[in-house]
Parts: structure tokens; sequence; C-alpha cells
């Protein structure tokens, strides 16, 4: 038997996640320390998976498969398409960030109860929810993809209702009840959306008697497995409504700026980034694999919420006040972009939207992150209340201004790849669709520069005055990121080579080809 | 020999020349009852221990006795299953009366394991503070004693303790082991009330609040009463309309296979309003039993006012009992009406899901609120029951030991948590538990999530089999109401645990005791099955899918 590396991938954080939260409460550095080396040995081995997956060979790779509920008809399956490689490599990539941004976030305040141990398991949820990210990216199981996708809504719902920004604009006392709620909120919409993708998971069952993605798929697509159409539509629905959910979808996505908006900013990375890409993930790996007929009849109605979600987003993103829900609506409209690449069903849609995924990741990651650094020094998250920042902590303001140029898809900035390509991708299907879009780049080019002209510009507020630049820590963390950025903007190749494939088989599960060019069509 | 046979005894002996030696000796198939009789027994040395045994040692007899009783009769259950009892063996024993097979040797294991587990916390002796230098457990010192009279004083100045509830557990125990496996309905109806007499005596001990315990005795004595008579209804019209108690040959008069008919009842015999409405009485007492809606009124109030402890046992190994008896009877005496009786348990799975999960979300005392979670999960164990497959029964039988353990170890946890006044249940005491003791508010995290039916933990492994059974069984809008039902019921769940780990801790609020081993066992042996049938379920779904079929 072959080395099981998907499994020591997906446990290594897991098993990190339990002896960090085991670290006794004096030891809180140590418990920091343990959780950052574990995330970077997570990192090398995400890195091995990258390099032992060959683009060219099989579809799944590296596959495991053992017996696990022969009741249920589930299987232990793993193995990952480039796809599912790529989004792997960007987890495993954030999560050290993530916890080097928010080495003090979970500090106790005054010396409490010796009991009480919120920094071991601040770090120790973080590794679990990557954990179980990772291993939702490795499933070829319907039924163990759904059980880690509804497993991380746990750690996820303490890190929110948990651990909050240390100062809040309105005292502690209102800052605890936003955060329950939005924590709550959070938990109740994506608990709605897993139980009915539940009720969708055991139709499939007895539809299918088993739950291996491979054989659903092969089964459907060599014609053994027979749906009704309606049934296929019902479960693709119970599916996709989950995951429309988790990405966030209009007018499933109010869940979003809550709960980016009371979450500390590492938090909120891990969320947006890594978290929802679950959601537009599992479209791509679930909605159109198992329910090809159903994802193409469905695919007017997704689009039209995709646009509706490009330019809602960034409409509300302009009215905002709070950097972080700004950027959360931001991310809205950008998870607009990712779904209506999906469903354009073109190969460069779908590529350009798994493109979108993992740049996405990282611009957010490096915005978001540099809020968080920002909002901890002045303690608000108030636009109104920063301004002349530029003029006090010159590289803080330069990063954020090349995190929000990301965000807005400047040309030479990974963003701007993924967005052509989903942009065109839709084009060549859905002309009207992609004409409306492009209206979301604009808005987008509004909010960030509003922004940043607001925060980072103008006479220095007395507020501001004496803030301190980014430390090394910090600098440690936005640095690799932004280098990323514009590497990836430049030459995103690495990754397009390792996802072209995969989005290729993806095409051919739902039959689609990319439509001609119409000047050929004319000869 | 059936209890047809039984009836013909008094009609053949008008014309036999000597009745008495027409009559045989009962042939009793000892072994096969060995789990019955081995707790009957320890019940009976219970109460001789009550009279004989000094008061100081009585509690340790009385521990020693029940718990190598119940140890005893489940190595009896697995000694038979082991020897296929409950598979290729199984078969109708005592003159028809029991049926030992699978789902009857599944569920009397584990009322066993979950009685065990319960002897547990009955046995507490740490979380109230000592009195006058004795150690108390959660039940009256003199039960005769009226609340707040001299004598309930001497009784608490003397350190009395009420030690029977052990012997009157025991008699529990022996009725419900009876019920699920009752093949006839007077044996049904003896196991009925021989388990309700004891818990309604239990139910009115507590130590604490025994005026509310005493009302919720009263209402439970009342309205179980009621539904015991509503049974004892049910079946004289079911053997007026069949011409006997036995299970198969009802069976058998309703598919309209009988063989011999009995002349004096010729009349009545196969009148089908008979049949519906008999069925519908014993079905309708057994749903009172199960605590499903509309007949789910008494829950609340009795989970409320009972012992802590009694409820916890109450909660699970009822349930447990209740569910294996009306699993036999809708699917040994009545598939000939399946299409009679489904429709109607459609109606009371729907409301009883749906009523059970929206109205606990405006409780605000932890037991009411398990006890309105406990009437949703009647509703989803329904959906099962619905299924008439048998995976429907596996899957049943699954739920039932995943649910129990759950249950007894989450009422444990509220055992613990604890004011100036007892047992601190008020949902607004328990804020900020998470920040005061993150170790108990865990645990019980893990037992509400197990609730929720959140995955890798056994409410969900339960959960997916009852769905899935129903779904194959072809009530898919059944399981998309218990998927909505289960949406509303998270909320409740979540709102507890938010309140434990996000609420900002009370200055004069609860505190958590510690227990004795007895109880750090119950729970730990709660958290253990729950992770355990969430994580690796096979073994246990494979052992339930064996025992899922009935004999007849």
């Amino acid at each position: 038997m072959s080395f099981p590396l998907l499994t020591v991938t997906a446990a290594l954080p897991a098993v990190g996640a339990i002896a960090t939260a085991a670290v006794p409460a004096a030891r809180r550095t140590a418990a920091k320390w343990l959780a950052l080396l574990v995330s970077l040995a997570t990192l090398a081995l995400a890195i091995t998976v990258l390099v032992r997956f060959d683009p060219d060979g099989d579809r799944y790779q590296l596959t495991e498969s053992h017996a696990w509920i022969a009741d249920f008809g589930v299987r232990y399956e793993l193995g990952v398409d480039g796809i599912a490689v790529a989004l792997i490599a960007l987890t495993a990539l954030l999560i050290p960030f993530i916890i080097l941004a928010g080495w003090h976030d979970a500090d106790p305040l005054e010396t409490g109860s010796s009991r009480w141990r919120p920094t071991q398991g601040f770090f120790a949820l973080i590794l679990a929810v990557e954990a179980m990210v990772i291993i939702s990216f490795e499933a070829t199981d319907v039924f163990l993809f759904y059980i880690f996708f509804e497993a991380m809504l746990i750690p996820l719902y303490f890190l929110i209702g948990g651990f909050g920004d240390r100062a809040h604009e309105h005292g502690e006392k209102t800052a605890a009840t936003q955060r329950s709620y939005a924590a709550v909120k959070f938990l109740l919409y994506n608990l709605a959306g897993g139980l009915i993708m539940l009720a969708a998971v055991i139709g499939l069952y007895v539809v299918a008697g088993n739950f291996s993605l491979t054989e659903i798929a092969e089964a459907r697509a060599n014609g053994s497995l027979d749906m009704a159409t309606s049934t296929e539509r019902w479960l693709f629905l119970g599916f996709f409504f989950a995951f429309a959910v988790k990405a966030p979808l209009f007018p499933l996505h109010t869940w979003l700026p809550n709960a980016m908006g009371e979450s500390t900013a590492p938090v909120a990375v891990l969320i947006t980034a890594v978290v929802d890409k679950v959601g537009t993930f599992a479209m791509l790996r679930f909605c159109l694999q198992l329910f090809p007929e159903a994802s193409k009849w469905a695919t007017p109605v997704i689009l039209v919420l995709a646009v509706i979600s490009i330019i809602y987003g960034a409409l509300l993103a302009v009215g905002q006040r709070d950097i972080k829900r700004l950027i959360a609506y931001a991310s809205i409209s950008h998870f607009g972009f990712i779904i209506m690449g999906i469903f354009a069903m073109t190969s460069q849609g779908q590529s350009g939207a798994t493109l979108y995924m993992v740049n996405h990741g990282i611009s957010t990651a490096v915005l978001m992150l540099i809020a968080g650094f920002l909002i901890s020094r002045r303690g608000s998250r108030l636009i109104a209340d920063f301004g002349g920042v530029q003029k006090v902590a010159p590289i803080l303001a330069g990063t954020f201004l090349i995190g929000g140029l990301a965000t807005l898809s400047l040309p030479g900035l990974a963003p701007f790849v993924s967005e052509f390509l989903v942009l065109v991708g839709t084009f060549t299907r859905y002309p009207v669709i992609g004409i409306i879009a492009t209206l979301g780049i604009v808005l987008a080019a509004l909010y960030t520069l509003v922004l940043y002209q607001r925060t980072m510009t103008g006479p220095v507020k007395a507020e501001v005055n004496g803030m301190p630049d980014l430390r090394v820590r910090e600098l440690v963390v936005v640095a690799p990121l932004v280098a990323l950025l514009i590497f990836l903007g430049v030459f995103p190749k690495p990754v397009t080579d390792i996802v072209n494939p995969a989005v290729e088989q993806t095409m051919s599960d739902v039959h689609k080809t990319d439509p001609q060019p119409e000047v050929e069509a004319a000869k | 020999m059936s209890a047809t046979a039984v009836h013909s005894l008094w009609t053949t002996a008008a014309t036999a020349a000597d009745p008495i030696a027409k009559i045989d000796a009962p042939k009793i198939e000892y072994g096969q009852l060995s789990p019955v009789l081995i707790v009957i027994g320890a019940a009976i040395v219970g109460i001789l221990v009550e009279a004989f045994v000094p008061r100081r040692s009585r509690y340790y007899a009385q521990m020693f006795v029940s718990a190598v009783a119940l140890i005893a009769a489940f190595a009896a259950v697995v000694a038979l299953a082991a020897r296929g009892y409950g598979t290729t063996k199984a078969g109708i024993t005592a003159m028809g009366a029991v049926a030992v097979d699978g789902p009857a040797l599944f569920l009397q294991g584990t009322i066993l394991l979950t009685s065990l587990v319960g002897l547990f916390t009955f046995a507490e002796r740490r979380l109230d503070p000592e009195q006058h230098g004795n150690r108390v457990d959660s039940f009256a010192a003199q039960a005769a004693a009226v609340p707040g009279s001299e004598s309930e004083q001497k009784a608490v100045k003397a350190g009395f303790t009420t030690t029977e509830v052990f012997p009157l557990l025991l008699f529990a125990v022996v009725g419900m082991l009876v019920f699920p496996a009752a093949n006839d309905l007077l044996t049904l109806f003896v196991a009925l009330e021989v388990f309700s007499l004891p818990l309604y005596l239990l139910c009115a001990l507590a130590r604490r609040k025994r005026l509310m315990s005493q009302e919720a005795a009263v209402k439970y004595f009342l309205l179980g009463a009621f539904a015991s008579a509503f049974t004892l209804f049910g079946i004289a019209l079911l053997y007026g309309y069949a011409g006997s108690m036995s299970y198969g040959t009802i069976a058998q008069v309703v598919d309209g296979t009988v063989q011999n008919v009995t002349p004096a009842l010729a009349n009545t015999m196969g009148n089908d309003a008979l049949l519906l409405v008999g069925s519908a009485l014993i079905v309708m007492g057994l749903l009172f039993k199960v605590g499903a809606v509309p007949f789910h009124m008494w829950t609340p109030d009795v989970y409320q006012g009972a012992p802590t402890p009694v409820t916890g046992f109450m909660a699970a190994a009822t349930k447990v009992a209740a569910f294996g008896a009306l699993l036999r009877i809708l699917y040994v005496v009545l598939p000939g009406l399946r299409w009679d009786w489904r429709p109607v348990m459609w109606g009371v799975a729907i409301v009883t899901m749906l009523a059970g999960a929206i109205v606990a979300i405006t409780q605000t005392d932890i037991k009411r609120l398990l006890a309105y979670s406990s009437i949703a999960h009647a509703g989803f164990i329904l959906a099962g029951v619905i299924a008439t497959t048998p995976e429907g029964i596996s899957s049943v039988l699954f739920y039932l030991a995943a649910y129990s353990f759950v249950t007894i170890g989450a009422f444990a946890v509220v055992t613990l948590v604890r004011d100036a006044g007892g047992e601190a249940t008020h949902l607004s005491k328990w804020a900020g538990l998470g920040r005061r003791s993150p170790l108990v508010a865990a645990v019980f995290a893990v037992f509400l999530l197990a609730f929720a039916g959140i995955p890798l933990t056994s409410g969900f492994s339960g959960k997916f089999a009852v769905f899935k059974a129903a779904a194959e069984g072809g009530a898919a809008p059944l399981v998309v109401i218990g998927v909505i039902s289960s949406a509303i019921a998270a909320f409740f769940y979540i709102r507890v645990i938010v309140l434990m780990f996000f609420s900002e801790p009370r200055p004069e609020g609860p505190t958590v005791a510690v227990p004795s081993p007895l109880t750090m066992t119950a729970i730990a042996v709660g958290v253990a099955v729950t992770v355990v049938l969430g994580v690796a379920p096979q073994y246990f779904l494979d052992l339930a899918g064996q025992a899922g079929v009935f004999v007849r």
C-alpha cells in the first residue's frame, strides 16, 4: 500500500489542533508556535501533493479507498484533481499567515480563571477548520464530503462567536451581543443549507445505492444510472442550495457581512478565503458531475443570481461605513464572478473561476489582514475614524493599496487574469450577462478607491497621529502574499497548467463544448 | 402452545371426562427468559435487603445487587444472541407469551446497559452537601413524610436515604425487558404496568422541590392510568375481534388466514370496527409512553419535576421499551392493516417532529427543553417506524441505542450544575458555564450537537439511518419535514451552546459539583458511545441489521 499522503495532509492539522488545545494554560506562546509549526508542516505536505500531482495523468490521483460504513454505502475515498490540488495548496498556504496575523488576537485580556484557555482554543480551532476544509477538498465520497462540510461549522461557529476585535466602537457589551448574533446567524444559515443537502444526499443514495463520486459519475455518463428529470432537478437543488449558502450567492448571502464584520480579521480571512471556497468548489465537483442535465437546466437562473450578486454586492460595498463589512460585500461580488464562471459552461469560464478562487483567496487575505492591523491600531472599524494614514504609516498604506488594486482586478495583479477569463468565458456564451457583469469591475474600482481615499489620504486625523507602521511580524505576513499576487498576475501558468485538464474533464461531464468563435461559424 | 390453545382449555373441558388430566404443565424455557428472571430475582432480593439489612449497609448492598443483576442479565442477553436466538433460533417461548428474537434481544441489551448507566446516576451521593454528617442522593429522605412537616425534618436529621429506589429501578427494568418482547396482549399489558408503576413512584421521590416532584408524579400517574385504560380497552376489543390474545393469531385473523374459528366469538370475529378501534386504542397507549404528539402533554412536566437521574433513565429506557413494543405491534400484529395505520402514523410523525422542535424554542428550563427535544426525537424515530421495511426496523433499533446514551449522559450533566436550591435548571443560570467549567460545558455541548444531529456524532448516524430507511420506504416528504424540523431544533440546541460559551457568567451563578466516579462513568460512557457511534457506527449498524427481523 502506498503512503496515504492525502490522509496525512488532512490529519496533521487535526492532530495539531488536539495537541494545541492540550497545551497548559500558562504556556500560551508555546501553543502559538506549535500551531504555526503544524500549519507550516501541513504546507510542506500540500506542496508535496502539488509536486506529486501529474496534471496530464488520471483524473483523480493519490487516491485512497477504504471501507467505512457499509450499511450506508459509505467508503473513505480520497482523491484529488487539479482543482482540488490548487485549493488545498491555497488553504495550506493561507493558514500560517492567518495564524501569524492573529498572533495576539486571542491573548486573554486580564488574568481570569486559570482553566479558561482562549489562546489555545483559538489556534486549535483554526487548525481544526484547516483539517476539515482539506478533507472536504479531497473527499470523492459524497457522504464523506458531507460530513466534513457540516462538521466544519462547529469550530467556525466558536471562532466567530468566541473571538472578536479587541476594541469595539460600541463597547464590549454590544460587541459580545453582535458577535453571538453573527455566530448564530452563520450557523443557522449554513446548518439549514446543510440539512437540505442531507435530504438530497439521502435521495441520491436511494437513487444510486452508493456514494462514490467516481462510480456515480461514471454510471451517469454511460447511462447505466438513469434519473428521472424531476428527481435529478430536486437533488441538484438540494445540493446547490447548501453550496450557494456557503459560497455565498444572493439571496443567501446575508450571513457573511455579519460573520466577517464581527470576527477578527484572520478569522474573516479564514471564512471568506478558505471555507467559502468549499462551496464554489463543490458546485464544480458535485453539482456539475452528478447532475449535468439539471445543472444545464438551472444555468439561466443561477447566472442571473450570480450577476445580481456581482452588482448588488458591489453597490452595497460602496455604501458601507465599516471597513470589514465593505470587504465582505466586495467578496460577495467576487463570489458572483466565480459562480458565473462555473455556470457559464465554457472552459475559459471554469478555469477562470478556479483561478479566481485562488486569487481571491490571496487578494482578500492581503486586504483583510492589513485592514485588521489598521483596525487594531485605531480601535475602530469605521471608515470615518481614519484619515491620512499614508503619512504616518506609509508601508501599511502602500500594501493596503496593492491589496485594494488586486481586488479591483488591476492588470498585472493576479485577480485580473481570472476575472478576464471569467468574463471572456461568459461573454462567448451569454453576451448580455457578460456585459452586465463588467459593470461590477467599475463598481469595484469605486469602492476600493473610495475606501483608500477616505482612510489613507487627506489630513492626518488626531487619533491616527503617531500610528506605528507595520511591525516585523505583520510584514512577514503581508510581503509574501503581495509578492505572490504580483507573481501570479504576471505568470499565472503554474496554476492554469494544473487546473485546465480538470476543467476539461468537468466540461465533458456536462457534455458542453466551447462555442465556436462567430467568425469561423460565418464561413 | 398459543393463547388460542389456552382458551380452548375452557371449551374442551366441558366435554372431557377428566379435565384435570388434560391440563399440561406449562413448558417454560427458563434459559431464554434468563435476562428477565435474573432482574426479577434481584429486585426481590432488593426488597429483602430493604427489610433485613441494617440501614448503614443497605446502600452498598443494594448497589451491589442491582449492578450485579444488570450486568448478569446483560451477559445472558449476549449469550442468547451469541447462540443465535436473535437470528436462526429466534422463537416464541413461555407458551406464546414472550418472543425471543433479534429486536427483543437488541432492545433488552440496550435497556440493560442504559439502566446500568442510570443506576450509577441513581447512586450518586457527592452532589448535595452532606446533611448532618450523612451523604445523600437525589431522593427524598423519607418518601412517606409530608413535605415541610416535622417528620420530614426528623428524617433528614437522622440522615435517612431512600434505598428503595434500587428495587424500584429493577422492577421498572423487568417491565421494560418484557414490554418489547411481549408476544400476547396480556403480557404486553402486564409489562406496561410493571414498568409504569415503579416509574410513577420514582418520579415523586425528589429530595429537593418535593412538591413539584409529587405534582409530576400525580400527573404522570393520572395520564398514564388513562393511557393504560385505553390500551386495556383496545386489548379487549382486539380479543373480541380475533378471539385470541396472541400476536400471531390476531395477525392471521387480520390477514384472513386464520385456521380455526372460535365458535363462541363467531359473531364478532372479523368485525373490522373492533379491529380498527381496538388497534387504534392500543397504539394510542403506546404513543403515550413514547411521548408522541398529541399524547405528549405529560412529558415536559414529568421530566421537569422528576428527580433528574429518574428523568434520564425514564427518557432513555422507557422510550426504547415503548418503541420496541410499538414496532412489534405494528409489524407483527398489524402488518395486514398497514394501509390503514400508515397514513395516521404519517400524521403523528409530522406533528410530533414539528411540534417538538417548535415548542422547544420557547423553553427556559433545561429539563423542559430536553423534554421537548425528546418529543421531536420521537417523531424522527416514528419516521423510521413508518418505513415498514427490515431497514426501517434496524434503523429504529440503532437510533434508540444511540439516543438513549446521549439522553442519559445529558441528564447526568444536568445533575452537576447546582446552586443553593439544588440543581440550577433555569437556562439563564447556565450563562457563561463554558468559562467557569470548560470541560463540563464541552461535554454538554457534545451531547447537544448529537441531539442536533451534527455529523461525527451518534445523533447524525441515527438520523441518517432513519431518514434513509424512510426515504427508501417511500416516505420522502417525511424526510424533508424531518430535515426541516432538525433545522428548527438545531436552533435551540445552539442557543444553549451560545449561552454556555458566549455569555458572561453571572456573579451569583451556579457551581459545578465535582461528582463521584459513578456519575463520571455515566457521563464518560455517554460521550464515548456518542463519539464511537458517530465515527465508526458500522459494527453497531451490523448488529442492528442482524436484529431486524421479528419472529411471528
